[in-house]
């Protein structure tokens, strides 16, 4: 099949052989899981169970909140112990409305295939209960699955593509997933096609995990639905927009979705939890997460329950064998540094990377000397350096003028500065204060309209009652006067 | 300057830095650097010297007057580069207040008063070089001829000492003259270019540089060794130093072709002058040049014209420094046209256009 490059990127150490030939082994059931209600990208869900209740496996814990959202399941039972505050898996830390589970023995919840051929079911019920078993994108993006799988008329999908790239460094939970449960994935990808009605069924994989490509390659012969391929390892391979270009040669023009060319993206993790969620009817309420980095034992893949905290996975890779210089959730490119280890793994964690000192190597930071480098690497066309300029200076109409909004802070930029200049905090700093910025225009801009409101209602009001007066006036004038007015008395 | 911790990625970097990056441009200039002591002797191992520890010095000075972190600004090597280039395009003889008044002016007036590396508009050897030129005419075109060292000719310590700092005069058997200069006053003497240049011009011995001229810049073959070592070391980008060279072999060539008792080819240009150190160590000076890859290809393009223009019709045999300054000047405007185009929007910033749909649908593939 004939592939299309894109601009930029960067070859970072992989960094993955570490973990990449181990199998993955299930976390043991922690005694607590701390299950934060918002796991997803959009509103909250609701909680539904009340604290001092028993809770099955499986069982939801808080509702869905409007389209864009997701409800959370209880990956095992127990009792509910509490639902409040607990830091969230956020680089500040700050504490989030959390369901509290006391767990009740260290038992797998038991799984039920369900007899029905999901096959048979309309595309519109497929994402329905896509949407009910709480699954989102399992890449890192954790936006609600349902809503891509939705159909849309106007916007027929042509092509899925599955995205088993895995571009960031240290990663192999996807990897690891292809390797041992191929079968699975080829059936979730399937049930995707059929819900979408696709053409046909793509699924990418970078040519550095030879063995996840033999794998899904032969799983894939028997149904002949899905082509397997191979594309380069380039980061941000992994990342939507440079996919897209990568298999279709087209890019998704500004401000649209891949769906408006017709294309479709998920992550094989993903179709795996589809795959689940359809066969067997269990929601979304463990992942495999990758454990690694140089401060980590025994870096290896784990399956892991939803609100296990990330003390429990470290203590079972053997613990850490320095202070780690930096404790990151997901991938070393993109993922976010954690404040401790006392936090949650959320729907959306592919990695917890205890990176040591040498790994991270920062060092001082020194003034742009214009190399170009970071121009060379964008994937998304931009200029880092001019953009980096403007946001020390704080001039956020200049960088706004530059295109800041379109970064996707892939960090390709900050990778290769030799000045080791912290662009990607600077974007995302810009792209969080034009936010406010927006926020804050469509506020006044609501005032005002609201308080031309009310000074047209009330001049409407006065110029109602003033007719109104005038019209009383008038009647009992009229009332008043004789019914034939007398002429001036003679 | 402000240090944060960032807690957005990436958190692993690609290993390259300032500091790395300076010391393989200084490495790549080793030879040339090597083998222009060489072949000027003691006062030119002087003359780098001087250039390069005043060159820390005030690189140094300025950073105390303004309260930075002198041990991080003196590590990145920049100071050390630029006193070394400078050096490399001074007469091997100059007196010593040239080299250490170039280098001052260079780091201060050059860079330092804008704030400092990766601040300045101009390239700071260059800006010297043409500061000299234009204020001391007669130190900056005393050229000697080869007197390597050890031979007979070869001044010693003691002598070394006294070119340098005493301001002794060339002795009359190893004052020299450039090629380019030579040349040039040639023709305007009326000779016809062939004459001129049948009696000095080997293209073999000016690649070797065995010749009267500036310190580093005779040895062509050595520079272009260090300027591919730049970018084998991916240090450097092809697009500036090919279109550079290109352009100006080209333009030779197109006006040798329409006179050739005028004008001469493309090796004379090629192997004569500042042209090898410019290409790899001088427009490729990241601060002063432009970011993106048009934006190079059109930068050395107009370097090579100007040079072309300046030693062809203008006073000066050499017109690379000039060249270098206005395109310097340009640098801003080059940067402001020529970016990439972002993804998914045309060059003009809109949203691309949907591609039509029958080129987009695929045909059916296996059963679902």
């Amino acid at each position: 099949m004939r592939l299309f490059g894109f601009r930029g990127g960067v070859h970072p150490e992989a960094a993955k052989h570490h973990t990449e030939r181990r199998p993955i082994r299930r976390l043991p059931l922690p005694r607590r899981l701390y299950i934060p209600l918002q796991q997803h990208i959009g509103a909250p869900a609701k909680a539904e169970v009340a604290p001092g209740q028993h809770v099955e496996s499986g069982q939801l814990l808080a509702r869905s909140q409007g389209l864009i959202s997701a409800p959370v399941h209880a990956p095992a039972a127990g009792r509910i112990v509490a639902i409040e505050e607990h830091p969230a898996p956020h680089p500040t830390g700050l504490p989030v409305s959390t369901v509290v589970i006391e767990t009740d023995s260290e038992q797998p919840p038991a799984t039920v295939p369900s007899t029905e051929d999901p096959f048979t079911l309309p595309p519109a019920t497929i994402a329905e209960r896509v949407g009910a078993a709480g699954i989102v994108g399992m890449g890192g993006a954790t936006f609600p699955s349902a809503v891509k799988l939705m159909p849309n008329p106007k916007q027929p999908i042509h092509t899925l593509i599955i995205n088993g790239s895995e571009c960031e460094p240290y990663l192999t939970c996807d990897d690891r997933l292809m390797q041992e449960r191929p079968e699975a994935i080829i059936d979730g990808i399937r049930l995707i096609r059929h819900a979408l009605q696709a053409r046909r069924a793509v699924l990418a994989i970078e040519d550095n995990k030879p063995a996840a490509f033999a794998a899904m390659a032969a799983a894939a012969r028997q149904s002949e639905a899905v082509e397997v391929i191979r594309i380069p390892s380039r980061y941000p391979m992994g990342w939507e927009k440079q996919l897209v270009k990568t298999v279709t040669g087209h890019e998704i023009p500004h401000g649209q979705l891949p769906g408006g060319i017709g294309v479709c993206v998920h992550n094989v993790g993903t179709a795996y939890a589809i795959h689940r969620c359809l066969r067997t009817r269990q929601p979304l309420s463990s992942r495999i997460v990758t454990v690694a980095g140089g401060a980590v034992r025994h870096p290896q893949n784990l399956e892991v329950p939803i609100g296990a905290r990330l003390e429990e996975l470290i203590d079972f890779c053997g613990g850490l064998t320095e202070p780690p210089a930096r404790l990151v959730m997901g991938g070393p490119m993109m993922g976010q540094v954690m404040p401790h280890l006392r936090v949650p793994i959320v729907k959306g964690s592919s990695g917890v990377l205890a990176l040591s000192a040498h790994e991270v190597d920062d060092g001082p930071e020194r003034p742009c000397i214009r190399c170009g480098r970071c121009v060379m690497a964008c994937p998304a066309g931009l200029l880092p350096l001019e953009m980096g300029a403007r946001m020390r200076h704080d001039d956020l109409d200049g960088a706004e003028a530059l295109g800041v909004q379109d970064c996707i802070g892939c960090g390709c930029c900050s990778y290769v500065c030799p000045s080791k200049i912290p662009l990607v905090h600077y974007f995302n700093y810009a792209k969080g204060e034009l936010q406010n910025r927006r926020q804050e225009k469509a506020k006044s801009e609501q005032t005002r309209q609201w308080a031309q409101a009310r000074s047209e209602r009330l001049a409407r009001e006065a110029a109602e009652k003033a007719a109104l007066r005038a019209e009383r006036a008038a009647s009992k004038a009229q009332q008043k006067r004789p019914p034939h007015p007398s002429k001036e008395p003679l | 300057m402000i240090v944060i911790t960032p807690q957005a990625g990436p958190h692993v970097r690609n290993p390259g830095k300032v500091p790395s990056l300076m010391a393989k441009v200084v490495l790549a200039l080793v030879p040339a650097t090597l083998f222009g002591i060489y072949l000027f002797g003691l006062p030119a191992l002087n003359t780098v010297l001087l250039c390069v520890v005043s060159a820390l010095f005030f690189e140094g000075l300025c950073v105390r007057l303004v309260n930075k972190r002198l041990g991080l600004v003196l590590a990145d090597g920049s100071a050390v580069l630029t006193g070394l280039l400078l050096a490399l395009t001074l007469p091997p003889w100059a007196p010593w207040w040239i080299a250490v008044g170039g280098t001052g002016f260079a780091i201060v007036v050059g860079k330092q008063v804008y704030g400092g590396l990766g601040q300045n508009p101009f390239n700071p050897a260059m800006l010297a070089r043409v500061a000299l030129l234009l204020a001391f005419p007669l130190q900056m075109t005393t050229w000697v001829a080869p007197a390597p060292l050890f031979s007979p000719a070869a001044p010693d310590f003691a002598q070394s000492l006294t070119i340098t700092f005493n301001g002794a005069a060339v002795p009359d058997s190893l004052s020299g003259a450039t090629l380019l200069g030579q040349v040039k006053t040639d023709l305007d003497r009326g000779l016809a270019l062939p004459q001129a240049l049948g009696a000095h011009f080997s293209p073999l011995g000016q690649g070797i540089g065995y010749a009267a001229g500036s310190l580093g810049e005779t040895s062509t073959l050595l520079l272009l060794l260090g300027g591919l070592y730049l970018l084998w070391q991916n240090i450097i980008n092809w697009h500036t130093p090919v279109s550079f060279l290109a352009t100006l072999a080209l333009l030779a060539w197109v006006f040798q072709q329409l006179d050739p008792t005028s004008y001469a080819g493309p090796l004379y240009h090629l192997s004569s002058g500042a042209v090898m150190l410019a290409a790899f160590f001088i427009l490729t000076d990241p601060v002063t040049s432009p970011a993106t890859r048009a934006g190079q290809l059109l930068f050395g393009a107009g370097c090579a014209l100007l040079v072309y223009i300046i030693r062809t019709w203008g006073g000066y045999p050499e017109g690379v420094a000039f060249a270098v300054l206005l395109m310097n000047a340009l640098t801003p405007l080059v940067d402001h046209y020529f970016k990439p185009r972002q993804y998914g929007r045309t060059r003009r910033g809109k949203p691309l256009p949907l591609p039509p749909l029958e080129k987009m649908a695929p045909s059916r593939r296996g059963r679902p």
